[in-house]
């Protein structure tokens, strides 16, 4: 790595870091030196962000207590400073307590996440569904249905890799990663960008139909919470219910062959009054376009052939 | 004893080379045969590692192109844990049971021979498949179909290898039974047994139990990519799902084959340099079992995001927090065992504080994982890959290396070099957390784990992650170094109780321990036992 790539890097923490500070309330696209999980935008993924925390803290308790026994243990009773080794070798009561204690502080974690999972796999009422397949290497969206009706018009949506990622991305491609830049948000999106995001509307409940046509893929966009393997001959499901409108962005995650580090997932969220003009849009581009085509094709029949 | 131990070493003197290597049905130098293997495959995995690491320094592709990429962390996954972690415990186990309960060699001398030699033409077998015309499989060590279908005919090779592996642990593990039930001195009863032998018995079991789904499994593969079955074929009414199942019901116990002969270690090593005896023994031995028992009923928590039934999804989290339980009863009770005793800081008693350390982090995050809706945000990420690193290579390898410096020289008659084996430990200790800590923070801001380039936010950790694991790799060399000093050139003899308050029959023979290590039944006293007298 040469040493201005190695300075632009520093530059490009220090500045991301400062972004960080300034908005926190930013779509959460990882960050240089991030250390925790995101807390997103479901009301799924906070309560999984909650749970995730009160799990942590109570590890981290633990932690302290064994570890700080063991490290008291070390210091006080080394044979250097004259510690003569008492012979007991069980305790029944102690050994109960730490047998109960355990389970019952487990029965305390166990129980919001049952609660929890229960409420993930709750896709009823869903007011849009959207189908997602899995292909070595893109995604694959077709709109099913929107407020109770079917969407046929809407024409599928094939989402790959960028293609300034893809020139980046090659052996030896002399193009650093550090210059694929969103030019709308000034982030570096190098191997999270696609060539079409999937589009959804805020405040709706969206399914997610999740299937493959090759091998495993996993559909993830950690700000929803929402993620399943995409199995080909399984339909998953998965939903999301996200309020705030942006763009947020995802990860194939189960190992799919040689480009399954550049099939990443971008959604983009639009209020609902946008997303229902896009909708309108994309319908009768779809007409217009399939117009346009009949009447290409048309005159093309009787052309000669050459010669 | 010491005139026989000589008449012994003299009568060994006139096997040859190839002799006593090849032909030998002695457990110790059968052990040194496994030991040595897994020894040079932990090199052989780890330079796998270093061009992952390598190539993982920063984002963007410098080395190699994905597909190999894929083929190496496919091949570091099998190489460490059916060539290092596996054998190496194998390895241990043929050394020490025979002189930890009292026997003049294994049950099944013959046995042993075959279940060592399979090892090498397997793994020439599978790391032969590099060379083959599209290269190793690279579906990971999972080998999860479809993906691992679309690979070259060198998927043959590696169904092959890993029969031949499950066979040699299998009579590995038939033999172990047949010594620890059949030849252990007289009047030492199972519950008089020190805790590496219980492992290894319980482990045992384990083996037997669960290679024979591996080898259903890939066999099933091997028939859907060559006779024309379906099992896994979806466009043909298969389930690539059931693979999985099938596989993790491998899988999970795998996970404490690799790890319950480490408890057994450490429930050695703790009490020794403790003077002190193992606390709560017969819970150290039930907790085991219990382990061991949860084991075979966790194996979906693997599978949480497949898309499983709800209740499926709960069954699994409940019962792979309940294993977090007797793990707990086994760490407490190391450290408690620690608890007012008179404690000395020798190299094995520093790498096995290392490990109570390392491990309980690893089972920390394992807790964290078994809650479903956690797991959704941690599934397939850089977390879990930091947490099975924390508890193969902190807790198994460890653990392996701390016997290692316990037993070495018992086996060589030779000390090693207490300040190498000190910086050894303190470079190892230091940097495998530099290695593999961060990948947690990886793992949280959402990196997939098996991706050979990322986005430039995750660049900073894992250069870090990077620097550490050339550190570690680099250190291990260290260790290299300490063994064959220790057993070549070393000056300082080890004597026969080479740790003051070493207990347990190993330590009643000589150093270096005759070919044969009890010709005549040791009388058991019971207040020598490793783990302190029980009948009170």
């Amino acid at each position: 790595m040469s040493s201005s790539n190695c300075k632009r890097r520093i530059v490009g923490a220090g500045a991301a870091f400062g972004a960080l500070l300034v908005s926190m309330a930013a779509a959460a696209d990882p960050r240089p030196w991030q250390l925790n999980l995101d807390k997103g935008v479901t009301p799924i993924s906070q309560q999984i962000w909650n749970l995730h925390m009160a799990a942590l803290w109570v590890c981290v308790a633990l932690g302290i207590l064994v570890f700080g026994a063991m490290f008291i243990a070390i210091f006080r009773f080394r044979r250097s400073k004259g510690a003569v080794a008492a012979t007991w070798s069980h305790n029944t009561l102690l050994e109960l307590g730490w047998t109960i204690v355990p389970v019952l502080i487990l029965i305390g974690l166990a129980a919001p996440a049952t609660i929890l999972t229960r409420e993930m796999y709750n896709a009823t009422g869903s007011q849009m569904t959207v189908k997602v397949t899995g292909y070595q290497w893109l995604w694959r969206y077709d709109y099913v249905s929107y407020d109770g009706k079917p969407i046929t018009k809407v024409p599928t949506i094939y989402s790959r890799l960028a293609w300034d990622s893809n020139a980046a991305r090659q052996l030896d491609s002399g193009i650093s990663p550090y210059s694929v830049v969103d030019k709308q948000t000034g982030f570096h999106d190098y191997l999270l960008d696609v060539t079409h995001p999937l589009v959804i509307p805020a405040g709706v409940k969206v399914r997610f139909l999740i299937t493959a046509d090759d091998v495993i893929h996993g559909w993830w966009v950690p700000d929803f919470a929402a993620k399943r393997d995409a199995i080909p001959g399984i339909m998953n499901d998965a939903w999301a219910k996200v309020d705030k409108p942006g763009i947020y962005r995802g990860q194939c995650y189960v190992l799919c062959g040689q480009d399954h580090s550049a099939m990443p997932i971008v959604v983009k969220v639009l209020p609902k009054d946008q997303f229902n003009a896009w909708l309108a849009e994309q319908e009768n581009a779809a007409t217009l376009d399939k117009a346009a085509r009949t009447a290409q094709a048309a005159p093309q029949k009787p052309a000669p052939a050459k010669g | 004893m010491s005139s026989t131990a000589q008449a012994i070493h003299h009568e060994e003197h006139h096997q040859g080379f190839f002799e006593r290597w090849f032909m030998s049905t002695n457990h110790k130098d059968i052990g040194t045969l496994y030991l040595s293997f897994s020894f040079l495959m932990l090199f052989v995995g780890g330079s796998f590692a270093m061009l992952i690491r390598g190539e993982l320094f920063e984002p963007g592709l410098q080395l190699i192109q994905p597909y190999f990429f894929n083929e190496l962390t496919a091949m570091h996954g099998l190489v460490m844990i059916f060539g290092v972690i596996m054998p190496s415990f194998v390895g241990l186990a043929n050394w020490m049971i025979p002189m930890q309960i009292g026997a003049p060699d294994m049950a099944l001398p013959r046995l042993n021979n075959l279940s060592f030699w399979i090892l090498p033409f397997a793994f020439v077998l599978l790391l032969s498949t590099f060379f083959m015309p599209g290269g190793a499989p690279a579906a990971g060590w999972t080998m999860y179909p479809p993906l691992v279908l679309q690979g070259g005919d060198s998927f043959a090779f590696m169904i092959f290898a890993i029969h031949l592996m499950g066979i040699s642990s299998i009579l590995g593990s038939i033999n172990i039974i047949a010594t620890i039930l059949n030849l252990r001195a007289p009047g030492l009863d199972l519950l008089k047994m020190p805790m590496f032998c219980w492992s290894w018995l319980i482990t045992s079991f384990l083996v037997i139990a669960v290679m024979p789904v591996l080898a259903g499994a890939v066999t099933m593969m091997l028939f859907d990519r060559f006779f024309g079955t379906n099992f896994f074929n979806a466009a043909a009414g298969g389930d690539p799902v059931m693979y999985q199942h099938v596989f993790w019901f491998f899988g999970h116990p795998e996970v404490y084959i690799m790890i319950l002969p480490a408890f057994g270690i450490i429930s050695e090593i703790v009490p020794t340099f403790s003077r002190k005896p193992l606390f709560g023994y017969k819970a150290m031995v039930y907790a085991i079992a219990c382990i061991a028992f949860l084991s075979f009923i966790v194996w979906s928590h693997h599978m949480f995001t497949v898309g499983l039934p709800l209740g499926a999804e709960v069954f699994f989290m409940f019962s792979t927090m309940l294993i977090a339980v007797p793990t707990g009863v086994k760490i407490f009770n190391w450290v408690t065992t620690m608890w007012r005793g008179s404690l000395s800081f020798e190299v094995p008693m520093l790498w096995a504080i290392a490990f109570i350390v390392l491990f309980s982090i690893g089972g920390f995050s394992g807790v964290m994982m078994a809650l479903v809706p956690a797991d959704f945000q941690y599934n397939q990420t850089y977390f879990i890959v930091a947490h099975f690193h924390y508890v193969l290579v902190g807790g198994a390898l460890f653990a392996i290396i701390a016997g290692v410096y316990y037993w070495l020289p018992k086996w060589s008659g030779n000390m090693y070099s207490e300040f190498w084996a000190k910086l050894h430990f303190w470079s190892s200790a230091i940097s495998v957390n530099v290695l593999f800590f961060p990948q947690h923070f990886l793992g949280l801001a959402g990196m997939p784990r098996r991706i050979p380039d990322y986005n430039v936010a995750f660049a900073d950790w894992n250069m870090v992650s990077s620097i550490g694991g050339f550190w570690f790799g680099a250190t291990q060399l260290i260790f290299v170094g300490v063994v064959i000093h220790c057993i070549y050139f070393s000056k300082q003899k080890a004597a026969s109780r080479v740790w003051e308050h070493a207990y347990g029959l190993e330590w009643t023979l000589p150093s270096p321990a005759p070919h044969h290590s009890f010709t005549v039944p040791p009388v058991i006293d019971d207040t020598k036992l490793a783990h302190g007298d029980i009948s009170h």
